[in-house]
């Protein structure tokens, strides 16, 4: 098997953009903290209710300008709703399912997860421009998954 | 104009062809493939025309059971009888006719496909299966939905196992001989459909007793880990089956030679062994997986893209080395040469251009954190439509062009390629339209999977709009390109003058350097492909094995 010299150098470059994509990838993920939603915590799906912190879903005050949202999904709505922060806070969002798979979307944001029944999932956001952002489920979820949605006021 | 001249056959082909009895059985499952392509597309387009605000569906057959029939019409049925269809008549034509036992085997398989799809379309469109093709736990279809997918599962195995006993029959008679190309091809298509779909066999077998009542809860994790195992793999199947048309008949149809049957095998065994990890980059941003597997994975989705790179040299070389053997001078002058006004050539150059942004956008949201962005949005649909709709179905179109007509015993006319030219590019456009339009409005954060809806009005939502309406647009031109299409076919099977039609096989260059034995080696290759798939899957599926279970629920 023999290749021709320009398929050398066409097939090297393209090692090189899956190395590349890799040590890019990697750098965000490790040394920025930006690699993607992995909550690892497992939760008894038929007993969210009475499993903390899902017991008191709600938005918490937990630092200067940091806050926890304990958001629970369920078919078609997310417990709470309608968030209000202030402008530059950081949200770290704990989540988890009460029924089916749903998938947590703010427009405008890069906060994109799935939350799946038995898991819980994390991911944080700073809100550093103010505006209403448009919070929407983005796995179908059944016969009203369209209405499945809900805003994130920061002012 | 060349298509009508008659082309005599060369010494080889005389030997072998498919004998009317293979020749029936091919074209009952493209007759499958194209109700499917017809019924899929007109749902396609309601979809598309809700989506825009432009049109309301009925109560009695929504937009989810829209979607899901669609889905399962284009992504399972269509396919999946299409792939079957032509490596049997490959595999017939290549290897002087099926086994008496493997034809029996091709219509088992094809029965079984048939209850399958009557089983899971009729739960569908009696509204008790609107799960999307993807059947996420817990939502819960009727056992009767999963049942059909068993039936699917069966019926493709039954078909794979038949290319196998082929395969090692033909092998037997023709000791030291390599496997001629195309049924390679075969070989590694069947072998990665048996063994991508063993996941989702187990995930169904689960689903099965749990729809039943007789266990209570499922794993909604695990589900989706084996689903993905085979959605992805399926998805590289039809890529994989359409390359081996752009290796073995493009070259012959524009009048050039076969790239490298070395690395024409190479770039197979490449996509066998490396494929099937691919899943997870399904799933970057779901829980339970760590972030460091899903690093690791970043590796085994790009891995596929060095094949792709390897094709899209072969492509290139063969285009300029058959132009220079028509006498092209200068750089760029074996572009002219090119057949253009033919339309099995036209249909899967278009296929491969569209592979450039399809392969770069597949690269690109493949990273983690691109991923994110995109991830269940519109952006996903516009991918797949661009891989799937346009790369996948314009190769499959430019097969039939010549498959149809070689088994009907009739002739392509110039009117029929005409008309194959324009349906050429009335998808192409209508593709453009709907695919970029869903690429863009995804990056905004448009989601797939949902029908028409403001959201309340929301101003974001609102926003989206415009782009929705070129979405329908497009869907617009598609259902032009379905009609013509299924016309085509209809004409080719049925009207089209008689004649003999030829199966376009590449020959090899001149100064072709031998095959390496070890291109011959499947066990090897099998071995290969389950070390990496123990790899990719053993660790991350112990962090997911004990997720607590979830009972099932009907949303819809």
């Amino acid at each position: 098997m023999k290749l021709h010299r320009a398929e050398e150098i066409w097939l090297i470059i393209g090692i090189g953009i899956i190395a590349l994509s890799m040590v890019i990838t990697g750098y965000q993920a490790f040394a920025q903290g930006m690699a993607p939603p992995s909550g690892m915590e497992t939760i008894d799906p038929q007993k969210v209710d009475q499993t903390t912190p899902f017991d008191n879903p709600g938005i918490f005050e937990i630092g200067e300008n940091e806050y926890e949202v304990v958001m629970i999904l369920q078919a078609f709505s997310f417990t709470p709703n309608e968030i209000e922060v202030p402008v530059g806070s950081t949200v770290h969002f704990t989540m988890t399912s009460r029924d089916v798979v749903h998938g947590f979307q703010v427009a405008g944001t890069n906060i994109n997860a799935m939350v799946t029944p038995g898991h819980i999932q994390k991911i944080s956001q700073t809100f550093d421009k103010p505006g209403e952002y448009l919070v929407l489920c983005n796995e179908y979820c059944g016969v009203g998954h369209q209405m499945m949605s809900t805003t994130i006021t920061v002012k | 104009m060349e298509l009508v001249k008659e082309k005599p056959f060369g010494k080889m082909q005389q030997a072998l062809g498919v004998n009317p009895k293979d020749a029936r059985l091919s074209l009952t499952y493209f007759t499958v493939s194209f109700i499917a392509l017809l019924i899929g597309g007109f749902l396609g387009l309601f979809q598309g025309l809700n989506r825009a605000g432009l049109m309301e569906l009925p109560t009695w057959f929504d937009y989810y059971q829209t979607l899901t029939t669609h889905g399962i019409l284009l992504v399972l049925v269509f396919t999946t009888t299409f792939v079957i269809g032509y490596f049997y008549a490959g595999i017939s034509h290549t290897m002087g006719g099926l086994l008496p036992k493997v034809r029996k085997f091709g219509w088992t398989a094809f029965g079984l496909l048939v209850i399958g799809v009557v089983f899971v379309a009729t739960t569908v469109a009696m509204g008790n299966a609107s799960v999307m093709y993807t059947f996420y736990p817990p939502m819960q279809a009727t056992p009767l939905f999963y049942i059909g997918l068993v039936f699917l599962v069966v019926g493709i195995w039954i078909a794979a196992f038949g290319v196998f006993i082929n395969v090692a029959n033909w092998r037997r008679n023709h000791k030291g001989q390599h496997i001629p190309l195309l049924s390679f091809f075969a070989t590694g298509v069947f072998v990665l459909l048996v063994l991508g779909s063993i996941g989702v066999t187990i995930e169904v077998l689960m689903l099965i007793p749990w729809s039943l009542g007789w266990t209570e809860t499922i794993n909604v994790m695990l589900s989706r880990t084996l689903f993905w195992s085979f959605g992805h793999t399926l998805v590289n199947i039809w890529y994989l089956t359409a390359i081996s048309a752009w290796y073995v008949a493009v070259p012959k149809i524009i009048g050039g030679k076969l790239f490298s049957d070395a690395i024409t095998r190479l770039v197979v065994i490449l996509l066998v062994i490396l494929n099937i990890p691919g899943g997870f980059h399904h799933q970057i941003v779901d829980p339970g997986i760590t972030e460091g597997w899903k690093f690791i994975h970043v590796f085994m989705s790009l891995s596929i893209g060095f094949p792709s790179m390897m094709t899209a040299f072969a492509m290139f070389a063969v285009f300029e080395r058959a132009g220079r053997r028509k006498g092209a001078k200068g750089l760029l002058d074996w572009f002219k040469k090119l057949p253009w006004g033919d339309v099995r050539f036209l249909a899967p150059f278009i296929a491969m251009v569209a592979f450039i942004p399809a392969g770069a956008g597949g690269i690109a949201q493949t990273n983690n954190q691109l991923n994110q962005v995109v991830h269940n949005s519109l952006w996903i649909v516009g991918h797949f439509h661009l891989t799937l709709g346009v790369t996948v179905a314009l190769t499959f179109f430019g097969i039939t062009y010549w498959l149809i007509p070689y088994l009907s015993k009739r002739k392509l006319t110039p009117k029929i390629n005409k008309l194959g030219i324009i349906q050429t590019i009335i998808w192409t456009i209508g593709m453009t339209f709907m695919s970029g339009a869903m690429h863009l409005v995804g990056l905004l954060g448009s989601p797939r999977r949902t029908s028409y809806t403001t959201y309340g009005d929301n101003a974001t939502a609102l926003s989206w709009d415009p782009y929705l309406i070129f979405l329908a647009v497009g869907g617009t031109f598609l259902i032009v390109g379905v009609v013509l299409m299924v016309y085509i076919v209809v004409n080719l099977m049925f009207f089209a003058p008689k004649g003999n039609t030829e199966f376009p096989i590449g020959e090899p260059e001149a100064d072709v350097l031998s095959t390496p034995k070890w291109t011959e080696r499947w066990g090897t290759i099998i071995i290969l492909l389950i070390l990496i798939v123990a790899m990719g899957y053993v660790m991350p599926l112990t962090d997911i094995l004990n997720v607590p279970g979830s009972p099932p629920f009907r949303t819809w």
